[in-house]
């Protein structure tokens, strides 16, 4: 029994987790397959990611809305993919293309961390302060929501 | 053509992710997140430089949103965090925010620290 209150068996790393022996082995006989289901998921995903951003543009020292949606969209979608792929879809690509492709290439930690350092730097620190932190608390409470309310649904 | 290139970083970026993520597990057998806190600080660092650098608006969507968009990951950052402390890690879950979140803010800073020394 973990703290979630039932046993669970989803890996603790999402993009790829060698204590799974599934995952130690999915790049034989061939890497190809895993690599191009990632490539092509990380493509699609960073796209919408950029789509969003152009649709969302936010002035020097504004929220960066767009970055903020995106990662907490990306979070709480990893929470129920991950639940779902372990307990009820099992072909082998999913994990690949949905979970490291799409949401890997969706979400992003880099633009987060620049984002929080140039509105510090234009002058809005408060800002700057506000949407690190409702970025990782809205980040860590929508990936938990995803994963307890699937694993409740589909766990018994 | 800027979502072209977005698109051309990102089919890059993505498995380095998941195949820098696999070396570095298949190196440290430990359960905190090692390979996502790489990617996320090393792809900081360089988003850092690249901003901080005179690149043509092409050279930045290959690099910024595409690359280093797709390298780093707030999904796996923070299921990974949920996760640990599921699983009673609960140091674990916690050193992995606060490391995160320093060390990346700490090489973004020095990205930018670099391009600026290496363009004035």
């Amino acid at each position: 029994m973990t703290d979630a209150g039932f046993a669970m068996r989803e890996p603790i790393d999402s993009d790829v987790d060698l204590h799974v022996p599934a995952e130690r082995a999915e790049l034989r006989p061939t890497p190809f397959p895993v690599l191009a289901a990632i490539s092509a998921g990380g493509v699609l995903g960073a796209l919408g990611r950029y789509g969003i951003g152009v649709a969302l543009p936010h002035p020097p020292g504004g929220f960066p809305w767009s970055t903020f949606l995106v990662n907490i969209s990306g979070c709480l979608l990893i929470g129920i993919l991950m639940v779902l792929i372990t307990e009820v879809w099992t072909a082998r690509l999913l994990r690949p293309f949905l979970g490291v492709g799409v949401l890997g290439g969706y979400t992003t930690f880099s633009t987060y961390v620049l984002d929080i350092h140039q509105t510090m730097t234009n002058g809005a620190p408060t800002t700057a302060l506000l949407y690190a932190a409702a970025t990782l608390i809205g980040a860590l409470l929508a990936a938990w929501t995803g994963i307890t309310v699937t694993a409740r649904l589909v766990i018994r | 053509m800027t979502a072209l290139l977005v698109a051309l970083g990102a089919a890059i970026g993505a498995p380095l992710r998941y195949l820098t993520d696999r070396f570095i597990q298949s190196h440290h057998d430990s359960v905190f997140p090692w390979g996502t806190l790489t990617v996320n600080v090393t792809g900081s660092f360089i988003l850092g430089l690249l901003l901080g650098l005179p690149a043509t608006t092409q050279v930045t969507a290959l690099l910024g949103p595409g690359f280093c968009g797709a390298l780093t990951t707030y999904s796996t950052f923070s299921y990974e965090t949920i996760r640990l402390a599921q699983e009673g890690f609960r140091f674990y879950a916690t050193a992995n925010i606060t490391a995160s979140l320093i060390a990346a803010l700490g090489s973004a800073t020095l990205g930018l620290m670099l391009a600026q020394a290496l363009t004035t």
